[in-house]
């Protein structure tokens, strides 16, 4: 290849050689993009999945980006270049950026660099976090932060403590946080039978949920084994191999927990 | 009035025949000369309304679609032909009036005498029409057998006396292929808004004034021109008598919404018993039928409910329409496809949206009849389309899958807005334009033609002229090039030899008198030439120039193996470096086509389209340095290779919307398949990002897109168990089929097939 590896290519999506790269706020580790994604967060979306994640999920679909190294060294302005590409797109289907992972929070600089650059560009943007990093989260990430997608993996402690092996204050704290500045959030919820499915649970987090105010939609995720090939490529022991899919009756349930307390559910 | 199906109908009262006197249309030029664009642009009224006026079928239309239901049934279950004629040379007025139920129809006319009974039409080759009858266990007539073969010549005959034999060997080797020349050339579509709004009586006297006029200097020309006219009234007169014996008085313009849809489509019927066009599409009627709809539903001789009956029955009748077709013929362009293609919406050069009401009473069909293939519904959309019928095109794309989108924006400036499309993508101005079929030339079997010296990689046959073959261990992008680029000039060469062999001997001996019949005197003719194998030839050039791949060499010495040492961009994924050389590609073989000599003077044009032949060309071609292995599909038309456009949905759009459609007016074809829940989790959010898609994938100049939503597991379970999808739709390249009359190996195709999906 002729092209000097240095020059950023704004119109080309090739990935720069790891090589000519340093750890640094404007560079970080990315396991993928996807560029017509639609599931997380409106619109249709520039998902970049990046790399590294303190918490060790049951169902985790993603096993493949849990450490950082996993991913592969990229620039920020690059992502932003790249993203910026598919803005008639995001613009014409109220969608925008939505960084994902693994954990974002885990490389919390390099997204404070991308959402500031999509800031620029006039994109929006989602951050797909856990929260339980959420105590070191600075002002100037969620500044340029026009959307949370929060996981909220059980409102009962030991359970979620049982399900990702870390505590669960961190992640409500981080939502009261935001509910205070009044930043939009969009809480997600996976539903695992006989794991995360206890109603009296849900029904606690509703009424948490509804008195934060900021909360514009829940989303209700049925738990699916699409992860499950990765982790026996990965040779982990998968411990929900046995486990269903939840009922549709289950799920309309659950959702009339949340509408119940007028909050808006798909 | 004799026939009991038009006493049946509605609207039966309007009977008298007063020409220029037809309901109160507003006058235009569209009086004095032909012109229904101009009657169009005078009367239509746009609707940028919802689709909440709908109506739903009446029991009528559910009692007659039951019985067409079960004929389909029992065309399936004797192996996809009901029953063949073997004996009728079929024709305008060949077959006695049929009727699946004449108590029932609004809309009668068959293309034989009893329904799903497929005509023999032998003008387009013997042989052809002969093993179609065959295949499914029937016998021809003997003396059928004895006029084809001792008096009577055919198109195939007459080009199998004049090809070349190196057009006889490209053919054979695979190199270019799917030609019309055993078959009819299709893809010509008569304008039959004009038997409708002008009567057949003034059609006539028109055609007479234009021979009048051709009375001196009688060249080869005028003389081909005069012979042709003479056909052509010959071949309108055949419809007034088969439109008579359904009780139709077609001389007279419509009077009515109800006789509207009737004589359009008897002059449609006329075309399909006269010709087994590889294409048989309809046009851009649904518009121009509207402005008869408005006016009944205004004078309240017909409400919303009978509206919708008449096109739900009118569509009956265009699913209804079959060719009796070899089993070699299924394997290129599977699953019994007539192309009767529809288009719906776009936009008028004044600026206002050529939606009507009666757009959204042709795609609602697909609701109140089910998904099917045909009508090959075909939107043209335009950022300009009001949003609720955008909203409405990609709710019933979700539902159904059986829709396909073109760029009215990108094609407006180049055909008005008053084309249609033949087939699958080609753009024609309806009635002042045809095209001249030219199937495709393969461009992975070139690649392969260049590294080997011209000699075909299964056969071992010098093909090509004898170039020196590349003899070194690794392939560098500049030799290859250049030597394709010999290639590539030899086979356009070829390609246009063969093609104009072809539309001369069609024009002879398989005129399409009444599809000509419905055109303007002079007219603009295409040469439309094609490619397959885009992006395997992209991927192999981008792999030579970015990595390392090395030959193997057979015990011939032919190329037939190649290795790939690391990573190279490929097409899909909007990375440049792939999407340029397809660029190039496109630009490079259609500034080749554009110096050769054409037949009739016809404006060579290039389509990037492959239907359902991907397959069989993936068969026909050996192992490409791409990583494809020998006898492996190729994607279809402009698609990246499957799997390889792992950036998601965006990135595969973007790469194809840079191929440039000035290099490529015949068409660019793109077939976008994803699962429901990628589309968003909500009905709102899929159809707010599949309109916003369309959008934005359109406004990047892109030309054309299948969408197909629904599940793999779906296709799946229904190889296994066809009998409980009996109508799943799905879109191909240009068109849509059912999805269980694939063969196994193009539904596996289909399933293999990227399905963009979350992550």
């Amino acid at each position: 290849m002729s092209m000097d590896q240095n020059t950023p290519q704004p119109h080309q999506s090739r990935p720069p050689s790891p090589e000519s790269l340093v750890p640094s706020p404007s560079t970080g580790y990315v396991h993928s993009v996807e560029t017509g994604g639609t599931v997380d967060g409106p619109g249709m979306r520039f998902v970049i999945f990046v790399t590294g994640c303190p918490l060790r999920c049951l169902y985790c679909h993603n096993p493949d980006s849990r450490n950082l190294k996993d991913g592969k060294l990229m620039r920020a302005a690059d992502l932003v270049a790249e993203a910026a590409q598919y803005g008639d797109f995001m613009k014409r289907t109220g969608g925008g950026v939505t960084v994902s992972g693994g954990e974002p929070l885990f490389q919390q600089a390099f997204v404070t660099e991308i959402f500031k650059g999509c800031k620029e560009h006039g994109l929006h943007t989602a951050l797909d976090t856990s929260g339980y990093l959420g105590r070191m989260v600075k002002k100037e990430l969620l500044d340029a932060t026009d959307l949370v997608l929060l996981d909220i993996k059980s409102f009962d402690p030991a359970t979620y403590e049982k399900v990702t092996h870390k505590k669960l204050a961190p992640t409500l704290e981080f939502a009261r946080t935001l509910a205070e500045i009044g930043k939009p959030m969009w809480v997600r919820c996976v539903i695992v039978p006989d794991l995360t499915d206890n109603l009296d649970d849900l029904g606690r987090l509703a009424d948490f949920l509804k008195d934060l105010g900021n909360v514009e939609k829940i989303e209700v995720l049925p738990f699916h084994k699409m992860g499950e090939a990765k982790w026996e490529a990965m040779g982990l022991p998968y411990t929900l191999a046995d486990t269903q899919p939840p009922s549709p009756e289950l799920i309309a349930q659950i959702h009339e927990i949340f509408r119940g307390r007028s909050l808006s559910v798909v | 009035m004799t026939s009991s199906a038009v006493q049946n109908t509605t609207t039966s009262n309007a009977t008298q025949a007063s020409p220029m006197n037809t309901p109160s249309f507003k006058s235009s030029k569209w009086q004095r000369q032909i012109d229904v664009r101009d009657f169009i642009q005078t009367n239509y009224v746009p609707y940028e309304g919802d689709d909440s006026f709908l109506a739903t079928p009446t029991p009528r239309t559910q009692a007659l679609w039951q019985k067409v239901l079960e004929l389909m049934k029992a065309e399936t279950a004797k192996g996809g032909t009901l029953d063949m004629d073997t004996s009728v040379i079929s024709g305008i007025t060949s077959h006695k009036a049929g009727y699946i139920d004449a108590n029932l129809e609004q809309i009668v006319g068959l293309q034989t005498d009893a329904p799903f009974k497929r005509a023999l039409m032998p003008f387009g080759g013997f042989r052809v029409a002969e093993d179609s009858l065959t295949a499914y266990g029937y016998e021809i007539d003997p003396l059928v057998r004895e006029i084809f073969t001792k008096y009577r010549k055919t198109h195939n005959e007459g080009v199998f006396d004049a090809y070349t034999p190196t057009i006889k060997k490209a053919r054979k080797a695979g190199i270019v292929t799917g030609l019309p020349d055993g078959y009819g050339r299709g893809r010509i579509i008569g304008d039959y808004r004009r038997v409708a709004l002008y009567g057949t009586a003034r059609l006539i006297q028109d055609r007479k004034e234009q021979i009048a006029q051709l009375d001196h200097k009688i060249t080869e020309e005028t003389i081909r021109l005069r012979e042709e006219l003479a056909d052509q009234i010959k071949a309108i007169k055949e419809l007034e008598a088969m439109a008579k014996s359904y009780g139709a008085d077609v001389t007279r313009p419509a009077q009515n919404a109800h006789e509207a849809v009737q004589w359009l489509y008897l002059a449609y019927l006329a075309a399909v018993k006269e010709q087994n066009g590889a294409a048989m599409s309809l046009g851009r009627v649904t518009t121009f039928l509207d402005i008869y709809f408005e006016h009944d539903l205004a004078a309240g001789i017909l409400n919303e409910s009978e509206a919708q009956e008449i096109i739900d029955h009118f569509v009956m009748k265009l699913r209804m329409v079959r060719f009796a077709r070899t089993p070699e013929y299924n394997s290129l362009f599977s699953g019994d496809p007539t192309w009767v293609t529809e288009c719906l919406g776009g936009i008028g050069e004044d600026g206002r949206p050529l939606v009507t009401k009666t757009n959204f009473r042709m795609l609602h069909t697909l609701t109140n009849l089910g998904p099917a293939p045909e009508p090959n519904l075909t939107v043209l959309w335009s950022e300009r389309l009001p949003k609720p019928f955008k909203d409405y095109c990609a709710k019933m794309s979700i539902e159904t899958s059986s829709i396909q989108y073109e760029n009215d924006d990108l094609m407006r400036p180049y055909w008005g807005d008053d084309y249609g499309i033949a087939c699958c993508v080609s753009a024609m101005r309806i009635g002042k334009q045809m095209q001249f079929f030219g199937a495709r030339a393969n461009l992975g079997k070139a690649l392969l033609y260049a590294i080997n010296g011209g000699k075909d990689e299964v056969s071992g046959e010098q093909i090509a002229p004898a170039f020196a073959p590349i003899t070194s261990s690794i392939l560098t992008y500049d030799e290859v090039m250049a030597k394709l680029d010999d290639m590539m000039e030899w086979l356009s060469g070829v390609y246009m030899d063969a093609l104009n062999i072809i539309h001369f001997m069609h024009d002879k001996y398989s005129y399409e008198r009444i599809e000509m019949a419905l055109h303007d005197r002079d007219i603009l003719r295409t040469m439309a030439c094609g490619i397959a194998g885009l992006s395997v030839v992209t991927d192999s050039l981008s792999a030579i120039k970015y990595a390392k791949v090395k030959v193997i060499r057979d015990e011939r010495g032919l190329a037939t193996n190649f290795q790939i040492e690391g990573e190279y961009p490929q097409y899909g994924n909007n990375d440049d470096r792939a999407d340029d050389i397809a660029v190039m590609l496109v630009e490079n073989f259609m500034s080749k086509l554009r110096t050769k000599e054409t037949y009739r003077h016809a404006t060579p044009t290039m389509s990037v389209l492959t239907i359902t032949s991907n397959v069989v060309y993936g068969k026909k071609t050996g192992s490409t340095p791409d990583g494809r292995k020998a006898g492996e599909p190729f994607a279809p038309g402009a698609n990246p290779m499957h799997g390889r456009d792992k950036k998601g949905a965006l990135a595969s759009l973007t790469s194809v919307a840079k191929l440039p459609y000035e290099c490529s007016q015949d068409g660019i074809s793109n077939t976008f398949s994803i699962v429901p829940g990628a589309l968003g989790k909500t009905e709102g959010d899929r159809i707010n990002n599949l309109a916003g898609l369309l959008d934005g994938y359109f406004g990047r100049k892109a030309h054309h897109m299948n969408v197909n939503v629904f599940q793999r597991e779906t296709l799946l379970d229904a190889m296994d168990h066809p009998e409980k999808y009996p109508q799943l739709t799905v879109r191909v390249s240009g068109y849509a089929v059912n999805f269980i009359k694939l063969t196994r190996e193009q539904q596996m195709d289909v399933v293999n097939r990227t399905f963009h999906r979350a992550i």
